[in-house]
């Protein structure tokens, strides 16, 4: 089947002042890629300032002006170039955001759904929406801080399904919530998935994402190190040593700590990115660019993954 | 060909060329002192020409003279009003962050000096100086102090509880050593700004009380000495007498305007402007 | 509701106690003063040439004998019953000479204060939507010519053109000279007030059109116009629905701030067009040593500033829904 969205090779920096006269080009993300089908929900799992929002912006189109973006970006096939953005977003691809930062704090629920349409047509499908979430026709007249955490969510997650979009971005639709409260959200967007779209869950938490997604890519320092299948993890057949060392961290798991910092973007050197922390490393792994291969199924960037050689 | 500086190095340069040239101006008034004082009624209302480019008035006087003086006299005035202002901000404002009571005091004087319509809380002060040169400058000095105080004070509160000054305080480094290093290298580009940001309106102010006869007196060659002068000539048709003194005033003030916004632009390390 | 009022209740102590404080420092600063109201006034070689009796008498008149504290307290008790003692230069009432000014600066003030408002707003959203790009860098110079433009030169450029070069106004005064009172039309009025106005508007517009660009930049950096984006709005769709509406709330509080500039300003732009307002009137006080009047002009000025304030804190809550809305709950 088509996939719904296709990222090859992505890369995404910023024009930055340090202080004083310099300018510089930062680095946020580098050869991203990834690919969702319909039907599913694919996770990319990030520790916070791995780039992992600015992934959702580049996709929307939603970019700074100081950004400059690479690669290729495909939606249900075609490229998305950014006139193609401004009319698909909002209808066919839309975004849950984190929070109730996201909502106009001086505007109603129930118009700030329906972006100043102000059709009957509107009105029935935001109350429509709302309901699917539980939420009466009274939220429509609340502001954004009268609403409680839970319900925010559901208002985010309502005001983006209200077109039957083909791709969720969601990013980070969780914190703040408890496991109970967290749970019913992704089984929104597992409900979502089941109805045909593709959904993009952005988060850091690996747990949360394995509850729901089918396939995981991983996020370290701006580059995707790799893509698994969610039973690769229990099956304990992940290649990247990160991923593992994430996969340890869980407190289900071994509860092992990784040592070490994520590199700051800035900082960022020509080989691979994790082999200071790396417990496998090599020297060759400093030297150049690693590229990112396909291996069992999923894919990998790391020159001696974890259970064997690259074919 | 020069290689394209990029915005910021472009405002440092801006910066340096506008201090020089206020630099400048600054001087060229004070070596000119005497010449702006000759009379001389042979020459007495001439247009501008290439010669007197600014013309001359009733009593011959060369005006490029006179506005040159003024403008160094309006600058001399700014950068000790403004001076002033800035060290009575940093210490009214670093005692209110420092103690609840006096916090709710200087609250109450800000809000009552800004109740004051500015120019006539400057003209009361010059007042209460018998006016004059010492009138003035203690009016613009003692009445523009109020938001910079109030930016201070909310400066230090805010890193008061910035985490990494409570986690240095754990770590059991001195107070003064967080003063120092922490909580000075942050204020002063923030006082710096805003000093530099002062400059215009004390400037003005000045110019405008000195224009109403509260401020320097008639004998000095002020530009709001020489502007109110002017008014008299006005329905003669003598507009240089007034156009090229205030035009002169309006882009000293701009140009330190603008070098506020330049020092702005330089020493804030989150603008990120291509 | 009981909440609001309480609000409304503490606000106005505060802006009592905050107006004897300026009477206060006004009488201070007046009294201060080592210049000598006689010899301002009488002048140096009229003085020599009285006798002390006369001299006495004068100095009973300008109130030089009366120790400090007794004046004040004295004022301070007419003032409590609405006196604000005689003005030794017009010799009326101070309250009549301020009622009679006040009426025509009024007008200046307020044309001044809805224009410059909503130029300075408009300006200000135009250069906040079109940030960086041309039209917010002409605004941006325009306004930064226009806040380094002292009000008196303004005025006398608009007077050079308006009614020296081009004489289609006049000169000066709020009304024709040598008219009757009754005889004055509305549109000589209007004539009259003209480039007062114009002035007073110009120069109150730069500072309010830089603060709502500053503030509209701001919203536009908010979480939420990145989702507003997201799902799909226009540009102008979310600049009028979600710009304009979170700018606005700031925008009250910045309109009635600039009540203290627009009366700062029309006592420099009154003195130049001898408009004889509250502004001249100030100017002539504080020339002539004339306590009462200037006491009485600094205590009514700053009475309007705070009565702005308090208008803008209460509006502000009858506008901001987490006030209303969180007020109503409790």
């Amino acid at each position: 089947m088509e996939p719904i969205l296709e990222i090859n090779g992505l890369s995404l920096s910023f024009t930055q002042y340090e202080r004083g006269t310099r300018r510089r080009s930062l680095p946020v993300i580098r050869d991203l890629s990834l690919s969702i089908a319909p039907g599913e929900v694919a996770a990319v799992v990030g520790a916070s300032g791995s780039g992992k929002s600015l992934l959702a912006h580049s996709i929307l189109g939603l970019l700074p002006y100081n950004s400059h973006l690479e690669g290729e970006i495909r939606f249900l096939g075609q490229p998305l170039t950014p006139q193609r953005t401004k009319k698909l977003r909002g209808r066919e691809i839309v975004l849950v955001p984190q929070g109730v930062t996201y909502l106009d704090p001086l505007m109603k629920v129930g118009p700030q759904i329906r972006g100043g349409d102000r059709t009957e047509q509107a009105r029935q499908r935001s109350r429509r929406a709302l309901e699917r979430y539980g939420l009466g026709t009274e939220t429509e007249n609340l502001y954004p801080f009268e609403l409680s955490g839970g319900m925010a969510r559901r208002v985010l997650i309502a005001s983006a399904v209200t077109t039957d979009p083909k791709l969720v971005i969601a990013d980070e639709p969780t914190p703040g919530l408890d496991a109970r409260a967290a749970g019913r959200v992704l089984g929104h967007f597992r409900e979502i998935a089941e109805g045909g779209a593709g959904v993009l869950l952005i988060t850091h938490d690996l747990e949360l994402a394995l509850t729901i997604a089918s396939r995981v890519t991983v996020f370290y320092a701006g580059e995707t190190v790799e893509e698994a299948r969610a039973a690769d993890f229990t099956q304990d057949r992940l290649r990247h040593p990160y991923t593992r060392a994430l996969w340890h961290a869980m407190p289900q798991n071994s509860f092992t700590p990784i040592p070490g910092t994520q590199p700051y973007p800035g900082a960022v050197t020509e080989g691979c990115l994790f082999a200071p922390r790396c417990p496998s490393s090599q020297p060759e792994c400093q030297r150049a660019p690693v590229p990112y291969r396909p291996l069992r199924g999923g894919r990998v960037r790391c020159l001696h993954p974890e259970g064997g050689e690259v074919p | 060909m020069t290689p394209r500086l990029n915005q910021r190095q472009r405002a440092l340069a801006l910066l340096i060329g506008a201090a020089i040239l206020l630099m400048l101006i600054a001087i060229a008034g004070l070596c000119l002192n005497q010449a702006a004082l000759i009379t001389d009624f042979s020459r007495k209302n001439l247009p501008p020409s290439l010669e007197m480019p600014f013309g001359t008035d009733w009593m011959g006087r060369d005006m490029l003279a006179r506005t040159l003086t003024g403008l160094s006299l309006s600058i001399r005035i700014g950068l000790l009003t403004a001076g002033i202002s800035a060290v009575v901000a940093t210490i009214l404002g670093g005692a209110a962050a420092m103690d609840r009571r006096l916090d709710a005091a200087l609250s109450w004087c800000i809000d009552l000096v800004m109740g004051i319509p500015h120019i006539l809380l400057v003209i009361l002060i010059s007042i209460a100086c018998g006016r004059g040169a010492a009138g003035v400058t203690a009016g613009v000095a003692l009445s523009h102090w109020t938001s910079l105080a109030r930016l201070i004070r909310g400066e230090i509160l805010q890193l008061r509880q910035a985490p990494y000054i409570l986690a240095a305080q754990k770590l059991g480094i001195s107070k003064a050593r967080i003063i120092q290093v922490h909580m000075l290298s942050h204020l002063l580009p923030q006082l710096l700004t805003g000093l530099v940001l002062l400059f215009p309106h004390a400037i003005l102010h000045e110019a405008s009380v000195t224009f109403l006869g509260f401020g320097l007196s008639p004998e000095q060659p002020a530009i709001g000495v020489i502007l109110s002068e002017s008014m008299r000539y006005l329905t003669t048709g003598k507009w240089w007498l007034a156009l090229f003194p205030g035009g002169a005033l309006v882009a000293v003030v701009a140009l330190f305007a603008q070098m506020g916004q330049y020092l702005r632009a330089l020493l804030d390390p989150a603008s990120v402007h291509g | 509701m009981k909440h609001r009022l309480q609000f409304a209740g503490k606000k106005l102590l505060r802006m009592i106690t905050l107006l004897l404080g300026v009477s206060l420092v006004t009488f201070l600063l007046m009294a201060a003063s080592p210049l000598d109201p006689l010899q301002t006034n009488v002048g140096q070689a009229a003085l020599g040439s009285m006798r002390p009796e006369q001299i006495a008498r004068l100095e009973a008149y300008w109130g030089v004998d009366t120790p400090p504290v007794q004046r004040y307290l004295g004022w301070l008790s007419g003032f409590v019953r609405g006196d604000l003692g005689t003005s030794l230069l017009y010799r009326q009432p101070v309250t009549q000479v301020i009622a009679q000014r006040l009426s025509s600066s009024l007008w200046l003030m307020a044309v001044a204060w809805v224009f410059s408002g909503v130029l300075g707003m408009a300006l200000g959203v135009l250069a906040g939507a079109c940030q960086d790009r041309l039209p917010d860098r002409l605004i941006r110079g325009w306004c930064l010519l226009v806040s380094s433009t002292p009000a008196f030169w303004l005025a006398l450029l608009l007077m050079m053109i308006f009614s020296v070069w081009l004489g289609v106004l006049p000169i000066g005064l709020s009304v024709p000279i040598g008219t009757e009172t009754a005889a004055v039309t509305l549109i000589d009025r209007l004539r009259h007030a003209a480039l007062p106005a114009l002035t007073l508007s110009v120069t109150g517009s730069a500072g309010i059109a830089l603060h709502t660009r500053e503030k509209l930049v701001e919203v536009l950096e908010c979480d939420y116009i990145l989702f507003a984006r997201a799902r799909g709005e226009s540009a102008k769709s979310i600049l009028l629905r979600h710009g304009l509406r979170n700018v606005a709330l700031p925008g009250i509080t910045l309109q009635f701030a600039s009540i203290s500039e627009i009366f700062g300003g029309s006592v420099l732009v009154e003195q130049v067009f001898s408009y004889p307002g509250l502004g001249q009137a100030a100017v002539t006080a504080g020339l002539g040593s004339d306590l009462p009047l200037l006491l009485g002009i600094t205590v009514i000025s700053a009475a309007i500033v705070f009565g702005g304030n308090l208008a803008a804190d209460l509006l502000y809550g009858a506008v901001d829904p987490k006030i209303r809305r969180g007020a109503a709950r409790t």
